[in-house]
């Protein structure tokens, strides 16, 4: 229910009753968002969309960060794995 | 796609998943807060990728499931009438009230419309002005914006023809109240991601200071709640409790301020019955008072409606993480997706729908846990 997924903001519009409304591009499904909590929003920026509003812009450079500390994890670690790790892959959808 | 697909891949879960190893040196029992974070665990099968020592429970964070029977059957009564369109997320179409659900109201006549955003029950009303549009406005503090967007809007516009059934939830007070039980096994908690996106998290510290637990604000694909885990693990073995943000790639401390500033001034915090749970002080929302017209409780007078949860069902025990799913004996017997007992069966998030649609109901599976309990 507190589902909200990022997608690209590809049209900014306000609507016919004023409200700052928009466009975004989820992998191929383009969706209306109400802009009116991120004003700030540019077209290309990515967007945390939950129930039809932008919540946040997702801010790439903490993404990067964020990622790059996943990948620096220590590379010796992976000596000691577990064979118990279930080797299925997990992206399945 | 960007920013999503990233956080499924299974070389860095692996990673993960060796340091949460690592580190871990004793038993410890954690909590994911949101439903959507339970679902997330339980299709990829994260918890059986961590040490056996690492328990997830699971919490109290699906809307769907704790809004409570009354306020579904004053949903099912307000939506009965010839001179309403009753809009809701298509989440609440199938939850059971005391007599029906709403899709079988929908079969008998009734005006019954899903709407992917609150915003658009607005049109809806300009589009039929003899008729009044009641929004059933369920969720967690994400949903809040949207909702009192919805109220504003239609105040700002002088939209008379529309109100919200306010069943709305807060998950710090939940947290707290888990805390504080006598029977309380868990020692930390995956934070909710998109609750604190809205809201930030501020309003977690004293909870950390208080109850001396660690809380790791969380996202909800399989690396983020990989890596809120490792940090969570990491504190607790340090012996720290804080609030760390896994998720800064759109959590900030202070939230979204604008949502937080019309959230203030359509809603005010107030005691709220969860389903399965009871009563908990101070953890909801209501409209105020300026936005009374928009109340649909006060609109339709719908009076106090005589409720009883089956006998069998234990969902208040494992919204509170003190029994899991399969401890339960109707669970993937009586208890199914199609004739759900309780509210951790009724959404797909609960936990009890969760372990069913990936099987943990099935003989096989259960052995795993087998040495757990």
């Amino acid at each position: 229910m507190c589902l909200a997924i990022p997608g690209k903001l590809i049209e900014i519009a306000p609507d016919a009753s004023g409200i700052r409304m928009g466009k975004a591009n989820f992998a191929g499904i383009v969706k209306q968002v109400c802009l009116e909590y991120i004003p700030e929003a540019q077209l290309g920026d990515f967007v945390l969309v939950h129930v039809g509003f932008a919540l946040q812009k997702v801010d790439e450079a903490e993404a990067a960060r964020t990622y790059q500390a996943l990948a620096d994890l220590d590379q010796l670690g992976e000596l000691n794995t577990p064979e118990s790790i279930d080797p299925q892959p997990l992206t399945t959808s | 796609m960007k920013f999503l697909d990233e956080y499924r891949d299974q070389a860095l879960a692996q990673k993960l998943v060796a340091e949460i190893h690592r580190t871990v040196t004793r038993p410890w029992v954690l909590m994911e807060v949101c439903g959507g974070q339970t679902h997330s665990i339980v299709k990829y099968g994260l918890d059986r990728l961590l040490p056996n020592n690492i328990e997830l429970v699971h919490g109290p964070g699906c809307p769907v499931c704790v809004t409570s029977l009354e306020m579904i059957d004053k949903a099912h009564a307000i939506a009965s009438r010839p001179d309403v369109i009753f809009c809701s997320f298509g989440d609440m179409l199938r939850v059971p009230g005391s007599k029906q659900d709403l899709l079988v109201l929908k079969s008998h006549g009734a005006d019954i419309r899903v709407v992917y955003s609150p915003i658009d029950c607005l049109k809806i009303a300009r589009a039929n002005p003899d008729k009044k549009v009641v929004f059933f406005a369920i969720g967690f503090e994400t949903t809040a914006p949207a909702n009192a967007m919805a109220v504003w809007q239609a105040s700002r516009q002088g939209i008379r023809n529309f109100s919200i059934l306010v069943s709305h939830v807060l998950v710090p007070p939940s947290i707290a109240s888990i805390l504080q039980s006598p029977h309380n096994r868990v020692q930390g908690f995956l934070g909710p991601g998109h609750v604190c996106t809205v809201m930030g998290y501020r309003e977690y510290e004293p909870i950390t200071a208080r109850f001396e637990v660690p809380i790791v604000i969380t996202g909800f694909e399989p690396l983020d709640l990989l890596q809120g885990t490792l940090m969570l693990v990491r504190q607790l073995e340090e012996g720290r409790a804080e609030v760390e943000n896994q998720y800064a790639r759109v959590v900030k401390r202070d939230g979204n301020p604008i949502a937080l500033n019309i959230i203030n001034k359509v809603f005010e915090v107030c005691d709220r019955k969860w389903r399965g749970v009871g009563s908990i002080p101070k953890s909801g929302y209501k409209l105020r008072y300026d936005f009374r017209d928009y109340d649909a409780e006060r609109a339709f007078e719908v009076k106090e409606i005589d409720t009883k949860e089956p006998a069998l069902c234990i969902s208040g025990l494992v919204l509170r993480g003190i029994k899991k799913p399969h401890d339960c004996p109707a669970f993937g017997r009586e208890c199914t997706p199609e004739t759900p007992l309780g509210a951790t069966m009724v959404s797909a998030e609960g936990a009890c729908a969760a372990y069913y649609a990936y099987g943990r109901h099935l003989k096989t599976e259960v052995p795993e846990y087998a040495d757990q309990h």
